[in-house]
């Protein structure tokens, strides 16, 4: 198989770091913050290194939109097992106000240019949890809320990662020092013919209010008492 | 980390990752040599590395001290309090270790290891003993001495035949203790008798590490008694050669999981191509592997220190006594700054001294330093905690004790701290000579 695979990975706040919104609430807490690849990211590099070392496709090449340090994530990626890496720079303003709209447009952009099969990234969009390679179009199962759905699509085709895809490898230290050698691109978002203009504004972020502790009742009586003074019925 | 720092640490890494100096033997010799000359001629060198902080890592570095911080949580971690109470090393911490590239760290690639540097060696170490110090110690041993042994002194033949090995699945011993001989190293009474072309070796080892696990020893034998120290040399002993015996494992008071056994030696015959290095130099291969396996237990050490540190602080925050948390009473402040910053002077000197053995330059005095402190500060730390801890810090269901158990051998193994602080004394002598 001689297909190529784009694997979008984001640089995000480690999923073990507390969240704190800044004091203006214009966004989260970010500086001085420890950042690292998105977990689902890792999942879906791993599925496309597996793809690649059953001999299914030929080249995985790792994407990241943002800022300088996004480069620090691509390395990651390449120490898994990806080939190549790609940076779109973006930073500043336009990173803050680089929403999914945005990035979809780099990342078609990027797969006509690099003439890529398949797009993997982590989580919200199909939610696989098991990847098929076939001739030329993918089986797919995936979770949904009433069990397992297993679908055929043909590719070009874009497919995110799962939770249960698979458990992704540690990056092992001669694989470190091999991702060295390997390039990454720089381009800008207009080098793409992408417009980075966005529709959308941030109001406010806030934190999402305590849980209130709940209230234990005796009996069935008292319940139905409770809930007629708080107004529910 | 800002990426100029990133790209000064960068340049260092490239320019100063050079090869075993022939000075470095010469140990002695060389600490008298240092001065402000030496210092002024190398400031006019690489722009910007002399100004970054001990603690600047280039990229590669960062990226590894972050997967064995990983491997170390995941992997490690749940098997501790199991490996320390069996006395056991479990076989997938070995697999793990091996799979990882943490026991071939600076092995070449074409030899099958990770080619990275020295210092990336001590921050694997270092972040391996916050978790379990003897997993630090045991990738220690593998990378500091035997792979260093091999890598500096060993033929063509045995570095194809062995460092591949001990890059993915070998681990090794360094036999050079017995049970009259620990810090007067020299006076040991193995003996190898040449006959023809092979040595019989007969004699006794005490107190050597991994041996459980070990596929290969490298044996420290005395080939010619008359001769004295001059006379010992080392020799390659595969496991499963005739007339080598591991005796029982020793229970210990701490570094539990690692295997520390006695060796006995009967008539054990070894070709003469199995000498690493030339005959009757093993003292001088024994002093300078040493020299960088100190650094390796400083690193080991601020490891323990840190990691035991790291542990109990939280519950200072957390416990609350007549009515605000423990952390705030300025007793409890002052201990835990004082600990703190002897934490950070161990770890400096550790960095330092790594970062001067990669350059090439003089380092022998800053490694006795790194040791001899760096096991002091473990020892200080870990009876902090335990107080700072209270009742909770005496019980076994908390892993403080055995950091404390673990941190006494620090100031005994390679070289007791009295052995280094006259080593250190030996230099300053000499610095201070007309």
């Amino acid at each position: 198989m001689s297909a190529r695979v784009l694997v979008g990975v984001k640089r995000v706040i480690d999923y073990a770091v507390k969240i704190r919104v800044k004091p203006d609430k214009t966004g989260v807490v970010t500086d001085g913050v420890k950042h690292s690849m998105n977990p689902f990211c890792e999942i879906a590099i791993e599925e496309a290194v597996r793809l690649k070392e059953k001999k299914l496709i030929k080249e995985v090449i790792a994407v990241s939109c943002g800022p300088q340090q996004s480069q620090e994530t691509i390395r990651t990626a390449l120490a898994m097992g990806a080939d190549r890496g790609i940076h779109v720079d973006v930073s500043g303003k336009d990173y803050e106000n680089l929403g999914p709209l945005q990035v979809s447009k780099i990342l078609a952009a990027l797969a006509k240019k690099e003439d890529v099969r398949l797009i993997i990234l982590g989580k919200q969009g199909t939610f696989a949890s098991q990847v098929d390679f076939q001739e030329d179009s993918l089986k797919v199962e995936r979770e949904i809320d009433g069990g397992l759905e297993t679908i055929k699509i043909k590719m070009p085709a874009v497919v995110t990662a799962d939770l249960r895809l698979n458990e992704p490898r540690y990056a092992t230290l001669p694989n470190i020092m091999k991702a060295k050698k390997k390039k990454i691109d720089t381009v800008k978002p207009s080098d793409l013919g992408v417009d980075l203009s966005s529709q959308l504004e941030v109001l406010s972020v806030e934190e999402p209010s305590q849980r209130q502790a709940g209230v234990k009742v005796e009996t069935v009586e008292d319940l139905i008492k409770k809930l007629r003074d708080s107004g529910r019925i | 980390m800002a990426a100029s720092w990133a790209r000064s640490g960068l340049k260092f890494c490239r320019n100063f990752v050079k090869p075993w100096s022939v000075e470095v033997w010469k140990g002695q010799a060389v600490g008298a040599r240092r001065g402000i000359t030496q210092a002024s001629t190398e400031r006019a060198g690489v722009n910007g590395f002399l100004h970054a902080p001990l603690q600047t890592f280039c990229e590669e570095e960062s990226m590894m001290k972050d997967a064995v911080k990983k491997f170390a949580q995941e992997r490690i971690a749940p098997l501790v309090s199991k490996m320390d109470e069996q006395s056991h090393m479990d076989e997938s911490v070995l697999h793990g270790l091996f799979e990882q590239g943490f026991m071939g760290i600076e092995i070449d690639e074409h030899y099958g290891g990770t080619g990275a540097s020295f210092f990336t060696s001590i921050l694997v170490i270092e972040e391996l003993a916050k978790v379990d110090p003897s997993v630090a110690v045991l990738c220690d041993i593998q990378n500091t001495l035997i792979n260093t042994l091999f890598r500096k002194c060993g033929t063509e033949e045995q570095k194809s035949y062995y460092l591949p090995r001990l890059a993915t699945n070998m681990i090794g011993s360094f036999c050079l203790s017995e049970a009259e001989s620990g810090s007067d190293a020299f006076s040991l009474k193995t003996k190898a008798e040449k006959h023809k072309d092979y040595y019989i070796i007969n004699g006794s080892k005490m107190w050597i590490s991994n041996s459980e696990q070990a596929g290969v020893f490298l044996v420290m034998a005395n080939a010619n008694a008359s001769a004295g120290y001059r006379g010992i040399t080392c020799f390659i002993v595969d496991r499963d050669t005739e007339g080598l015996s591991i005796g029982k494992k020793e229970n210990k008071l701490g570094l539990r999981a690692s295997s520390t056994c006695p060796l006995t030696f009967d008539n054990v015959k070894v070709p003469e191509s199995n000498i690493l290095g030339e005959l009757g130099q093993g003292y001088k291969y024994a002093i300078g592997m040493l020299n960088g396996g100190r650094i390796g237990i400083a690193a080991q050490m601020l490891g323990l220190a840190q990691g035991c540190f790291d542990n109990a602080i939280p519950y200072t925050q957390q416990r609350i006594q007549f009515g605000k948390r423990i952390f705030d009473f300025q007793g409890m402040q002052h201990q835990i700054a004082h600990v703190a910053t002897q934490i950070e002077a161990a770890r400096l000197l550790t960095y330092n001294a790594a970062r001067l053995s990669e350059a090439g330059r003089p380092f022998i005095k800053e490694a006795c330093m790194a040791k001899y402190y760096a096991s002091e500060v473990a020892t200080l730390t870990t009876s902090k905690c335990i107080e700072w801890m209270g009742g909770v810090g005496f019980t076994k269901d908390y892993p403080i004790e055995k950091f404390y158990r673990d941190c006494k051998i620090g100031s005994i193994y390679e070289g007791t701290s009295n052995i280094q602080l006259t080593t250190m004394a030996k230099f300053i002598d000499r610095e201070y000579q007309a």
